[in-house]
């Protein structure tokens, strides 16, 4: 059996944590170092900061963000947001990132997964998803959700595999802050049609959320931020819990 | 003491430098040889794709140089794998120094492995005062098979050798700079060796 991941997600803006609720009205909770260090030693098993300023000093400050947060903690994190070249994924991993997470970018430019896969391995390509159901179709969304697509969520997953993405983490903007459980049914159809792991983000409330997304939504790791943010749930009684329910994670 | 990260322009080179910093080392980055060879210990690291890596090795030399050090190097995922004869990815010759050819994971599990997975049969000084069974964090698509010379096995659909040493030289796929505790604890090891 194989171990399923418990990742929180760190939102930034301008430095700070954020979290948004369905991607708009954002409340500040924290500094992203802190936050990180304080998952980590909770027993987090991986990290994931998504950038979401939008000011040119961007590159710089998040680069110099992910090398404070890399000298601190011990586990594997990925950062994402506004990377739109191979320069931009160097210069993150350089700064001590261990994988890097595209959206917005692989849409408009899907070259852009094989040459980063082709030069560090497919293992540090995080491929984004944000995707709605609209009228029975599950649609890709990009722009942190803004600008709706006519491209359909399965297709695109099964085509960033072939282009070299290590990962898949896909967000339904239906589910995403309801708090009402992630989009299951889509990620348990998404790890039928793909073979690299899947990440399920967006809806996570309660700790049955986290272990129906394991079992009915096959996925391979699950990804909040706002109920971790706010200490409605600690990462050790959810690992415990989900443990106790038979699902294999790190203790 | 004297500790290099051997530097070829592949990989998370600044995690392996920090963890060694939190244990109170200044780890040196270098890809000179006369600097690598006076080191008392070297890290030889390494994320990405093996033809690339090696490649990148050639045009430095360093593919003269690791083979020959004869202080302990241990070498971390992708190094570890650029340590053996062979690896499917990318048809790559490499350094030969474990006999063993690096195999690609079938396709009835996720590929790559991204998880934090166990360790066991531990055996060497590397694992000392770490238990049977604890997790490491194990991120690959290739593996290098059950071998005489195997210290640690993890399961991912098979049992495979996730350490390896040979004299001097030590292997691990798995990466104790992002496995928490217990991957500073067989840091400490390499640097007690």
């Amino acid at each position: 059996m194989q171990t399923k991941r418990i990742i929180p997600c760190l939102d930034i803006k301008n430095g700070r944590t954020v979290k948004g609720i369905n991607f708009e009205g954002l409340r500040d909770a924290g500094d992203p170092v802190d936050l990180a260090e304080l998952y980590s030693e909770n027993g987090a098993d991986e990290l994931v900061f998504l950038d979401i300023s939008a000011t040119e000093e961007r590159r710089k400050t998040l680069a110099q963000l992910v090398e404070r947060i890399a000298e601190r903690i011990n586990i594997p994190f990925t950062v994402g947001g506004g990377i739109s070249s191979i320069e931009d994924v160097e210069l993150l991993l350089n700064s001590g990132a261990d994988k890097v997470s595209i959206n917005s970018a692989a849409v408009k430019n899907p070259e852009l997964i094989t040459q980063i896969s082709k030069r560090f391995g497919n293992q540090c390509v995080v491929v984004a998803i944000d995707a709605k159901l609209i009228e029975g179709e599950w649609k890709v969304h990009l722009v942190g959700g803004k600008q709706p697509t006519e491209i359909d969520l399965f297709d695109w997953a099964q085509e960033v595999e072939k282009l070299g993405a290590g990962e898949i983490l896909f967000t339904s903007m239906n589910n995403d802050g309801t708090k009402a459980g992630f989009a299951n049914e889509a990620l348990a159809k998404l790890s039928s049609l793909v073979n690299i792991p899947i990440i399920a983000s967006g809806g996570a409330g309660n700790k049955a959320h986290f272990l129906e997304t394991f079992q009915k939504g096959k996925s391979d790791a699950a990804l909040a931020a706002s109920v971790f943010h706010f200490k409605e749930i600690e990462l050790p009684s959810l690992k415990n819990y989900l443990s106790t329910n038979g699902i294999l994670v790190r203790l | 003491m004297n500790l290099v990260i051997i530097d070829y322009g592949v990989g998370n080179i600044k995690s392996i430098q920090f963890a060694f910093q939190r244990l109170g080392l200044e780890a040196k980055l270098s890809s000179n040889w006369e600097e690598i060879q006076r080191a008392d210990k070297v890290i030889f690291p390494g994320v990405g794709e093996a033809n690339y890596a090696m490649n990148q090795l050639k045009n430095t030399g360093l593919d003269q140089l690791i083979p020959s050090l004869q202080q302990p190097v241990l070498g971390i995922c992708l190094g570890m794998q650029l340590m053996c004869e062979f690896s499917e990815e990318g048809e790559t010759k490499c350094l030969g120094i474990f006999d063993a050819e690096v195999k690609k994971f079938g396709n009835e599990l996720k590929v790559p492995q991204i998880a934090w997975n166990q360790i066991f049969d531990l055996q060497s000084d590397l694992m000392k005062n770490i238990a049977e069974k604890e997790f490491m964090y194990l991120v690959h698509s290739y593996y290098v098979p059950l071998h005489q010379k195997a210290i640690a096995t993890t399961n991912y659909g098979i049992d495979y050798a996730s350490a390896l040493q040979k004299d001097n030289f030590y292997g691990v796929q798995f990466h104790p700079e992002k496995s928490g505790k217990i991957g500073e604890q067989l840091l400490k090891n390499f640097l007690m060796i």
